[in-house]
C-alpha cells in the first residue's frame, strides 16, 4: 500500500530544519507577559477555568452588516455621497412649507434609488453570509471525550478542543500539532491560501506528544499551553506547552495555520490554540483598497459644476424673486394685489423681500434639484455589475485546462479597462508558463537536445532568417507551437543519441551515466507510483526540479521510491543493457538556497562509495571545480552560453567521491551546526557545506525552457498595435529577462538597447574594497550619468523614429527611484518603446508603478500571478491577477482574475472599450437628460416672476429620473457597442479613444451640456408659442398650466428617449424595449394617474383623456416639438460622421460598406496603427521590411 | 463590491470534490452578440431623414397655416380706452372707487364673416396667475365637498371671517375676474352662451354640486367678482375656468360664446363693465372674439415653424446631395478621414 510504504519514510531527515530545536531563550522569556497572556486548557475546553477565560468562537463572519447594523450603517454608507446627501436634505426640507412640489413625491424617488442601492448591498453581504455559512459548517472530528471523535462544525471548536484532521483537510483553526500518522509526527501543509506557495510545508510536533497517535490515546490527555496574544504574524509564534509536568518551548513549526491544507499525511492530531477571529489569516484578511475610477473621479467633479449651476440659477432666481416681492408693495399700495403683499407669509412678504429671498433660495435649490440625477449612482453600480458579469461570462476568456473563466472581483474599474496606457507585466507565470521543460544538455562537453525553442525560434526572426511571409503566416506558426506540445509535461528533450538507451554508446557513456543518476538523485522531490499502471509521478518543490526527475526518468534513471535513509533508482546498466534496481544510502542533503544558489546530497551507493552530487548556477559552481575536474570546462562554459542565449535555465552538474575520514569530519561538524541554537547557525551549516563542496568534477550542464504561454506574441503585439506601453517589471537576471523581451516581441532588432546596470569595472572594485558609502556614492553617480546619456540619445534622435529600449536592473533601479532622480529615469523610459527592469525585487515593482502611474497621470495595469506581484497589483490602477498555478494570493489581491496573459487581448479591448465607452456615453447622457429637463423648469420659472412654481405636476417630477428616462440609458451601459468585438481587435487603434479620453473629454462632456441647454431652450420656448394664448382645441378651450405642463413633460420624455436611439449604434430588442417602453410607459402613467381620483392626481386629473388626447393642437406640437430639438444633434452627427468621422465611426463605415473582406483596404485603415508602432512583431515585419526596401532602394 | 469571490480561500472541500465545470454558457445574450440593428448615418439615411421630414412638416405646416387663416379673430384692447380722459393717469383711483361709472361702451368690426360658435375671451397681461402663492392659495378639498368646508390650510389670508370660513377659500377664488360684457348687434342684443366653457371633468369632479358660496368677498378688502350664494359651484362655470390657472402671464381666459353667425362689416356694441384691476400692476386687458379651426384659435406661429423647419430640412437635404455630387469622396478613406493621434511611442 501506497499509504502503508509512506508512512515508514522519515522526511525529517531530508530536510532540515530551520528553526531545529527551540529553547527557553529569547521571545519564550516573555510568555505570561503582556501580549504572551493567552492561556490554552488543552482537551478541556468546557472546563470551568477555560470558560472564564471566554476566548471567541470559531464562527468567522466576513460579512458587512449583521441584521440590526445593517440599516444604519448602510445608510450611513449611502449619504456619505455628496449627492445622495444633497437629496437628502431637499427630502427633509420638503416637508416645510418651504417645497415647491409635495414631501412624498420629494421623497420617493430618494427612497426607491438608495433602496436599490440597499437591496444590492443585503444581496451582496447575504452572499458572503452564505460563504460564511459553507466554512462554518464544514465538518472536522473533534474530540468529545473518552477518546471518542465526532463530526461537528467548524463553528463548535472552542479553544481547546482536540481535532483530528485528515487528509486534503483544511485546518478549522489555528492548532498546535500534537501528533500525525508519521512516526516522527511531522505533515505536510499547503499554504497557497495565506501565501500563494504551493510548495509544501513540514511541520513537526513536539516529541513529547507525538506517541499520541490514536484516538483512544486522547481520552485523558491534558496540556497546558501559554502563549502569545493572536496576532497577525504568520511566521512567528511563541508558547509553551506543560505536558506530564514539563514545560516544552512551542515554535511556528508546530502551528497549523487555518485555511491552509493538510497534504500527504493521512491524519493529524491537534489542539486548537486560536479560534475564528484570532486566527492568524483572519487577523491578516485587510480589506483590499478600494480603487475609484478616473472617469467617477471626472463625474464627481461634473457633479459639483452642476452644483455651482444649480446654485447660480437658483440665486439668479432669488435675487429677481427679492426685488419682484419688495416692488409688490410700495408705500402701502398693491402692485400684484391678487399676491395679496399686504397680508403674506415670510415667503412671499414684500416688508421682509431680503428674508423671503433667502427662503426662496433654499426652495430653488430644491426645484432644481432635476439637475442632477439622482438615480447616476445607482444606474451606474447596476450597470457596472451587468458589465461585470459579461466580462465573467464572456467564453473567450475562458480557459479550458485550469476550468477558469475571468472573474471580476470588482466592478468599479470596468471602464478604466478601456484607458489603461501602460501595462506593467511580471514575467514568470504571466508572460511564461512557469512549467520547465527539459530541452537540452551538456554533458561531458557535447551538446545533446535538437528542440527549439520560442525564443531560438524569435531569434531566427530577428537575425533576419527566412520567416514565413505577413502577419497570418505568423500566426500560424505560433498556433503549431502550441498544437505540437510535447507529449510528458516537463520534457521537451529528443536527441537519439542519448534517447532509448543509446547513451552506452557515446564516447564519454561513463560521464553520461553519472550525469542522468545524478539527475535521478539529487533533488528532493517525492515520487508517487501509480499502483495500476506502475507509473511513477513526482512532487518536487519547483517546476525545474520536477522537470530534472521526469528527465532522468524519461532517460532511463526512473527514480521510484524515497524512504528515510535511501534513494531507488530503475536504472539501465550498460554493460548487461538490462534494468536493475539500484538503492543509495542517502545521508544528507544540503539545502538549495539562494545564497549558495546549489544544492547537494551525500549518498552511499551500493558499493559502498561516498558521493557528493552536486547541482547550481554557473557562476557558483565553475569556482568550485577541481583541477583535474575541468576536463569539459571550456565547451561546457560554451554551451551554457549559447543556452542562456536562448532564454534557457541553465545548472551546472558536478560530484566527487568522498572518503570516510572526509565524510565523518564533515557530518559531525555539519549535525552540530544543524543542532546549534545560536544566531549564527545558518553561518555555521554553510561553512561546514562550503568546506566539502569543493574539488568537484565537471559532468555537464542542463537546460530548461521557460516556456512563453499560449499566446503571448500575439497579444503583447495586439496591444502595441492599440498602443498600450508594456513594461516587463521581473525577478530574473538581465540575460534572461532580454531573451524573453525578444521572444515576445518586446525588443527587436534595430532597437536602441539603453542598458542601464552597476557591473562597472570601478564599482566592481569598489564591492571588493566593501566600502558602502562609496559603493553608494559611485552608484549613483553611475546611474545618474547612465540616465542622461540614455535620455540625450532619446532626444537626439526624437525626429528619426528610432526606436529605443530601456534595460534596467535591480540595482540601478535603487538609486533611479531615488526622489532626486526619479523623474529623469521617468522621462527616460517614457520615450522608449520598451522597458524592462530585470532583477527587481517586490518592492521595486510596486515603486515603478507609483512612479508610472504618479509620474505620467495615466492609467497603469499591472499583471502579475505571485505573491511577489501583490504590492505591484494594489498600486497600480487596475490589478489583474493570474488565476495560475503559483496560488490565490494574486488573484485575492487583484481587481480581476483571468487564466492567461493572452485575454488580457480580449479584456482591455474589448471589454475594456466597450465599458469605457458605454460608462462614458451614459454619464454624459446622464446630465444630458437631466439638464435639458432641469433648464425647461428653470425656464418655466422665468415666466412665472420666479415663484419657483414647478411647471409639472409633482409626480411627472419625481418619476421623471425613475422611470421614464432611467431604463434607455442603463440599457445603453449594459449593451450598447459601437463596433463589434471582432472589429475591436481587428483594429486595435480603436483603443486609442480611451486611452486619450475623447469620449469622456471636458469638451464632449460640455457639448452633450449644450445640447441638453439648446434642447431645453427649444422644447420650452416652441411649446410656449405654439399653445398660448389662443384656443388650444376646437371648442375654444385655453391651455391652462396642467395642460402646458403636460405638453412639455411629453415633448421632453419624448426627445431624451429618441436622443438616445439616435446616440447608440446597437439597437438590439432589448434597446428598443427600453426606449420605446419609456414613452409608452409615460402615457401609461399619464393614463392611470389621470383615472385616480383628483384628490391624489390634481391637475393631472383626467388631463390626457380629456384634454391632450382629443387635440390635434398635442399631437402636433409634440411631433413638432420632438423633431426640431432633435435635428440639430442629428445634423451635427451627419456632418461629423461624414466628415470627421471618429475612429469607431471610421471602422463603422468600412463595415458597413462591407469593406472588412478586401484585405488591401483593412491594410489601409490599419497602416497607421503600424507605423507609429515600435513592439510587436508587426511592426518587427515592417521594420524588416523597410531595410529590405531601404537595402533595394540603395542598390538601385 | 466584491463579485463572485466565492472561488477565494474559503471554497469548501465539497465544492472542490464535485468539480463543476465554470465554462460559462455560450448564448448570444451572455456573449453580447444579440442580433441588432446597427445603423450609421449614411448619406442615404441622412437624406431620407431630412427629405421625409420636409415631405411631412410641409404639408401639415399648410395645412395649419390655413386652418389658422380661416380663424377669424377680432382682439380689442380695452383698458386704456375705458378709464375716462377725466381721471388722466390716475386709473388706480379710477378703479379702485366704487363711485365711479364703470361702463364703457365699445364698438367692433367684423372683418370677415365669423361662424358660430364664436367664443369670447378676456385676455389678460402680466397677470402671475402662475405665481407659487396664487397656486396653492386654494382648498380642492372644500371645492369638491361640503364635507370639506373647513379645510381652508392653505387659503390665507382669504380662508376665514368672523362667521366662518370663506367658500371658496384663497387668493384665486377671490380675485376673480369680474369684468362683463354685453354685446349687441344692430341694438339687437347677443345671447352669451356659459354652457360649456368650462373642462366637464372639472364640473363633475372638483366642483362640488353641494357646495355653496360662503361669506365670499364678505369682508376686509375686496378682491374680484361676487358669487351668486345661491348656485352651487359646479354650475359657477365662470369660477371654474378662472380657477384653472394659467401657465403663463399672458392668457385668455374662455368668458361665454355667441351662438350666432356675424358677417363681414357688422359692427358689434359691447357694453364693458371695466371693473377688474389691473392697473396697479400694468396688465392689459382685451376682450378677444374667436372662431376656431379644427386645431384651436387663430395660430400663425406653429404653421409657420412647421414650414420653416420642413423647409430647413429640404435644404439641409439638397445640401447632403449637393456635397455628395460635388464632392463624392471614397468613405472611410483613412487619408481623409484620419483625426487621431496615436501618441505614446513616436515620442
Amino acid at each position: 500500500m501506497r499509504t502503508v510504504r509512506r508512512k515508514k519514510l522519515h522526511f525529517s531527515k531530508i530536510y532540515t530544519f530551520r528553526c531545529g530545536r527551540a529553547s527557553f531563550k529569547g521571545d519564550h522569556s516573555q510568555i505570561g507577559g503582556p501580549g504572551f497572556s493567552r492561556v490554552v486548557h488543552c482537551n478541556e475546553p468546557g472546563s470551568f477555568e477555560a470558560a472564564i477565560l471566554n476566548y471567541v468562537g470559531n464562527y468567522v463572519s466576513s460579512t458587512k452588516y449583521t441584521l440590526a447594523t445593517f440599516l444604519p450603517k448602510s445608510l450611513f454608507e449611502q449619504f456619505r455621497r455628496v449627492a445622495n446627501f444633497y437629496f437628502l436634505v431637499t427630502g427633509i426640507l420638503a416637508f416645510t412649507p418651504l417645497a415647491p412640489y409635495s414631501a412624498v413625491s420629494a421623497i420617493l424617488p430618494l427612497f426607491l434609488v438608495i433602496g436599490a442601492t440597499m437591496v444590492k448591498e443585503g444581496i451582496e453581504d447575504w452572499r458572503r453570509r452564505q460563504q460564511d455559512t459553507g466554512v462554518n459548517n464544514r465538518k472536522v472530528k473533534v474530540h468529545f471525550g473518552d477518546g471518542a471523535f465526532e463530526q461537528t462544525e467548524w463553528k463548535n471548536l472552542r479553544v481547546g478542543d482536540i481535532v483530528k484532521v485528515e487528509k486534503d483537510e483544511f485546518f478549522p483553526a489555528d492548532l498546535l500539532l500534537l501528533s500525525s500518522s508519521y512516526e516522527d509526527a511531522v505533515c505536510y501543509v499547503e499554504t497557497m491560501n495565506l501565501d500563494g506557495e504551493t510548495n509544501l510545508k513540514l511541520k513537526q510536533a513536539l516529541e513529547a506528544t507525538s506517541s499520541l497517535q490514536e484516538d483512544s490515546n486522547f481520552g485523558d490527555f491534558k496540556a497546558l499551553v501559554k502563549c502569545e496574544d493572536p496576532n497577525a504574524n504568520l511566521y512567528s509564534f511563541v508558547g509553551s506547552m506543560e505536558f506530564e509536568e514539563q514545560q516544552y518551548p512551542l515554535t511556528p513549526q508546530q502551528l497549523l495555520l487555518r485555511d491552509s491544507k493538510l497534504r500527504n499525511t493521512d491524519y493529524i492530531y491537534g489542539a486548537v490554540i486560536f479560534t475564528g477571529q484570532d486566527t492568524k489569516v483572519i487577523q491578516n484578511s485587510t480589506d483590499p483598497p478600494s480603487k475609484r475610477s478616473r472617469i467617477e473621479k471626472k463625474m464627481d467633479k461634473i457633479i459639483y459644476f452642476l452644483f455651482c449651476v444649480l446654485v447660480m440659477l437658483s440665486f439668479i432666481g432669488s435675487v429677481y424673486f427679492g426685488i419682484t416681492t419688495n416692488d409688490d408693495l410700495e408705500n402701502g399700495t398693491m402692485k400684484r394685489w391678487y399676491l395679496r403683499p399686504d397680508n403674506s407669509t415670510i415667503f412671499f412678504d414684500p416688508k421682509r423681500a431680503p428674508a423671503a429671498a433667502v427662503y426662496h433660495f433654499l426652495t430653488a435649490v430644491m426645484l432644481y434639484s432635476y439637475l442632477i440625477p439622482i438615480s447616476l449612482y445607482v444606474s451606474i453600480e447596476i450597470v457596472k455589475v451587468l458589465q461585470s458579469i459579461f466580462i465573467n461570462q464572456d467564453v473567450h476568456m475562458y480557459y479550458e485546462e485550469a476550468d477558469k473563466p475571468a472573474n471580476a472581483r470588482t466592478s468599479n474599474l470596468n471602464e478604466e479597462l478601456g484607458q489603461v496606457d501602460t501595462i506593467l507585466s511580471d514575467k514568470t507565470g504571466t508572460l511564461t508558463c512557469n512549467s520547465m521543460e527539459f530541452i537540452k544538455c551538456s554533458v561531458a562537453g557535447t551538446a545533446y537536445g535538437h528542440g527549439v525553442t520560442e525564443v531560438e525560434k524569435a531569434m531566427a526572426r530577428r537575425k533576419g532568417s527566412p520567416l514565413p511571409n505577413g502577419l497570418e503566416a505568423d500566426k500560424d506558426t505560433a498556433k503549431d507551437t502550441s498544437v505540437a506540445k510535447s507529449l510528458i509535461k516537463g520534457f521537451n528533450f529528443e536527441d537519439e543519441r542519448i534517447m532509448n538507451g543509446n547513451w552506452v554508446n557515446e564516447p564519454h557513456s561513463y560521464v553520461v551515466q553519472k550525469f542522468l543518476r545524478l539527475l535521478a538523485i539529487c533533488h528532493t522531490a517525492i515520487p508517487e507510483v501509480d499502483e495500476e499502471t506502475g507509473k511513477v509521478s513526482y512532487e518536487a518543490e519547483s517546476p525545474d526540479e520536477a522537470a530534472f526527475v521526469i528527465a532522468a526518468r524519461e532517460l532511463g534513471f526512473e527514480f521510484y521510491k524515497r524512504t528515510q535513509t535511501s534513494v531507488s533508482l530503475h536504472e539501465l546498466d550498460p554493460v548487461s543493457g538490462k534494468k536493475i534496481d539500484r538503492l543509495y544510502g542517502l545521508l544528507n542533503v544540503l539545502e538549495f538556497n539562494s545564497s549558495r544558489k546549489r544544492m547537494s546530497v551525500i549518498v552511499r551507493d551500493e558499493e559502498g562509495k561516498l558521493l557528493l552530487l552536486s547541482k547550481g548556477a554557473d557562476s557558483v559552481m565553475f569556482e568550485r571545480l577541481a583541477k583535474n575536474g575541468r576536463e569539459f570546462e571550456e565547451e561546457t562554459r560554451e554551451h551554457v552560453n549559447e543556452y542562456a542565449d536562448a532564454g534557457l535555465r541553465t545548472l551546472i552538474l558536478a560530484y566527487r567521491e568522498l572518503t570516510e575520514e572526509e565524510y565523518k569530519a564533515f557530518n559531525e561538524e555539519f549535525t552540530e551546526a544543524k543542532n546549534s541554537v545560536s544566531a549564527d547557525r545558518e553561518a555555521l551549516i554553510d561553512e561546514a557545506t562550503e568546506k566539502i563542496e569543493k574539488d568537484l568534477i565537471l559532468l555537464g550542464a542542463t537546460a530548461v525552457e521557460d516556456k512563453l504561454q499560449n499566446g503571448v506574441p500575439e497579444c503583447i503585439d495586439k496591444l502595441a498595435q492599440a498602443g498600450i506601453k508594456i513594461w516587463v517589471l521581473t525577478g530574473d537576471k538581465m540575460e534572461t529577462a532580454i531573451n524573453i523581451g525578444f521572444a515576445c516581441s518586446l525588443l527587436r532588432q534595430g532597437m536602441k538597447q539603453i542598458i542601464i546596470n552597476l557591473e562597472t569595472p570601478k564599482i566592481k572594485a569598489l564591492e571588493k574594497a566593501e566600502d558602502k558609502l562609496a559603493i553608494a556614492k559611485a552608484s549613483k553617480e553611475s546611474v545618474l550619468q547612465q540616465i542622461s546619456e540614455g535620455k540625450a540619445q532619446v532626444t537626439a534622435s526624437s525626429e528619426s523614429s528610432q526606436a529605443f529600449a530601456l534595460i534596467i536592473d535591480g540595482k540601478s533601479l535603487v538609486y533611479a527611484l531615488e526622489d532626486d532622480m526619479k523623474n529623469l529615469f521617468l522621462e527616460l523610459a517614457v520615450g522608449c518603446a520598451s522597458v524592462i527592469c530585470c532583477r527587481s525585487s517586490p518592492k521595486q515593482k510596486a515603486l515603478v508603478t507609483r512612479l508610472v502611474k504618479a509620474g505620467t497621470r495615466k492609467t497603469t495595469l499591472a499583471i502579475g500571478d505571485g505573491a511577489n506581484d501583490v504590492g505591484m497589483l494594489q498600486e497600480a490602477d487596475i490589478g489583474i491577477g493570474i488565476s495560475g498555478v503559483e496560488g490565490m494570493q494574486a488573484v485575492m489581491s487583484s481587481d480581476i482574475a483571468i487564466a492567461q496573459f493572452r485575454f488580457l487581448e480580449r479584456l482591455l479591448l474589448v471589454h475594456g472599450h466597450w465599458c469605457y465607452r458605454r460608462i462614458s456615453s451614459m454619464i454624459c447622457y446622464f446630465f444630458y437628460k437631466n439638464i435639458t429637463f432641469g433648464l425647461t423648469v428653470f425656464l418655466y420659472e422665468a415666466h412665472a416672476s420666479f415663484s419657483a412654481q414647478p411647471a409639472y405636476n409633482d409626480w411627472f417630477l419625481s418619476f421623471y429620473n425613475v422611470f421614464f428616462t432611467s431604463l434607455p440609458v442603463i440599457a445603453m451601459g449594459v449593451f450598447d457597442q459601437d463596433v463589434s468585438a471582432r472589429f475591436c481587435l481587428k483594429f486595435p487603434l480603436l483603443y486609442q479613444e480611451g486611452v486619450q479620453n475623447v469620449l469622456f473629454s471636458w469638451r464632449r462632456i460640455l457639448g452633450w451640456m449644450f445640447n441638453g441647454l439648446c434642447t431645453a431652450i427649444i422644447i420650452f420656448f416652441l411649446c410656449k408659442a405654439s399653445l398660448d394664448p389662443q384656443a388650444f382645441n376646437r371648442n375654444g378651450k385655453v391651455a391652462g398650466l396642467e395642460i402646458v405642463g403636460a405638453t412639455m413633460y411629453t415633448c421632453v420624455v419624448w426627445v431624451v428617449n429618441c436622443q438616445m436611439a439616435l446616440a447608440i449604434s446597437y439597437f438590439t430588442l432589448i434597446q428598443h424595449l427600453f426606449i420605446w417602453g419609456g414613452v409608452a410607459l409615460w402615457y401609461l402613467f399619464l393614463l392611470a394617474y389621470g383615472a385616480i381620483p383628483p384628490r391624489f392626481s390634481t391637475t393631472a386629473y383626467k388631463v390626457f383623456v380629456e384634454c391632450l388626447a382629443p387635440s390635434p393642437s398635442f399631437w402636433l406640437v409634440t411631433i413638432f416639438v420632438v423633431i426640431s430639438a432633435l435635428i440639430p444633434y442629428f445634423s451635427y452627427k451627419s456632418i461629423q460622421m461624414r466628415f470627421f468621422p471618429m475612429y469607431h465611426g471610421m471602422i463603422q463605415w468600412i463595415r458597413h460598406e462591407g469593406h472588412c473582406e478586401d484585405p488591401e483596404y483593412c491594410n489601409m485603415v490599419r497602416q497607421r496603427s503600424l507605423r507609429s508602432q515600435t513592439v510587436g512583431f508587426t511592426a518587427r515585419i515592417a521594420a524588416r521590411n523597410n531595410r529590405v526596401t531601404d537595402r533595394f532602394h540603395n542598390h538601385g | 463590491m466584491d463579485l463572485g469571490s466565492t472561488d477565494g480561500a474559503s471554497e469548501s472541500p465539497s465544492a472542490a470534490a464535485k468539480k463543476h465545470s465554470k465554462k460559462p454558457k455560450y448564448s448570444k445574450f451572455t456573449q453580447q452578440e444579440l442580433p441588432a440593428c446597427k445603423p450609421i448615418l449614411t448619406h442615404g439615411w441622412v437624406i431620407t431623414a431630412f427629405v421625409s421630414v420636409g415631405v411631412i412638416f410641409i404639408p401639415i405646416g399648410l395645412a395649419s397655416l390655413f386652418a389658422s387663416e380661416r380663424v377669424v379673430e377680432i382682439v380689442d384692447r380695452y383698458d386704456k380706452d375705458c378709464v375716462p380722459s377725466t381721471y388722466g393717469n390716475d386709473t388706480l383711483a379710477y378703479i379702485q372707487s366704487t363711485q365711479t361709472n364703470k361702463t364703457c361702451i365699445r364698438s367692433l368690426t367684423v372683418p370677415k364673416q365669423m361662424k358660430s360658435p364664436i367664443y369670447i375671451y378676456y385676455q389678460l397681461d402680466n397677470f402671475y396667475q402662475n405665481h407659487r402663492r396664487y397656486v396653492n392659495s386654494r382648498s380642492d378639498e372644500q371645492l369638491r365637498s361640503k364635507a370639506y368646508e373647513f379645510d381652508t390650510d392653505d387659503c390665507d389670508p382669504e380662508s376665514n371671517t368672523d362667521k366662518g370660513p370663506i367658500v371658496p377659500c384663497g387668493l384665486i377664488a377671490w380675485s376673480l375676474f369680474n369684468d362683463t360684457y354685453g354685446f349687441s348687434l344692430q341694438n339687437k342684443v347677443l345671447q352669451v352662451s356659459k354652457k360649456g366653457i368650462a373642462w366637464k371633468s372639472d364640473q363633475k369632479h372638483k366642483f362640488g354640486s353641494d357646495v355653496y358660496p360662503k361669506n365670499f368677498q364678505s369682508s376686509g378688502l375686496i378682491g374680484g367678482a361676487k358669487l351668486n350664494k345661491s348656485i352651487p359651484l359646479s354650475n359657477q362655470v365662470d369660477l371654474i375656468v378662472w380657477m384653472r390657472t394659467a401657465a403663463l402671464p399672458t392668457f385668455r381666459k374662455l368668458y361665454g360664446k355667441i351662438e350666432v353667425d356675424l358677417e363681414a362689416n357688422q359692427k358689434i356694441t359691447v357694453v364693458i363693465q371695466n371693473n377688474y384691476n389691473t392697473y396697479s400692476f400694468g396688465g392689459k386687458k382685451k376682450l378677444v372674439l374667436s372662431t376656431t379651426s379644427w386645431f384651436g384659435g387663430k395660430n400663425d406661429f406653429l404653421g409657420i415653424a412647421y414650414l420653416t423647419v420642413g423647409g430647413l430640412s429640404l435644404f439641409m437635404a439638397i445640401s447632403f446631395i449637393l456635397l455628395y455630387v460635388v464632392k463624392p469622396r471614397p468613405l472611410g478613406d483613412p487619408s481623409l478621414l484620419w483625426n487621431i493621434n496615436p501618441v505614446g511611442h513616436s515620442n
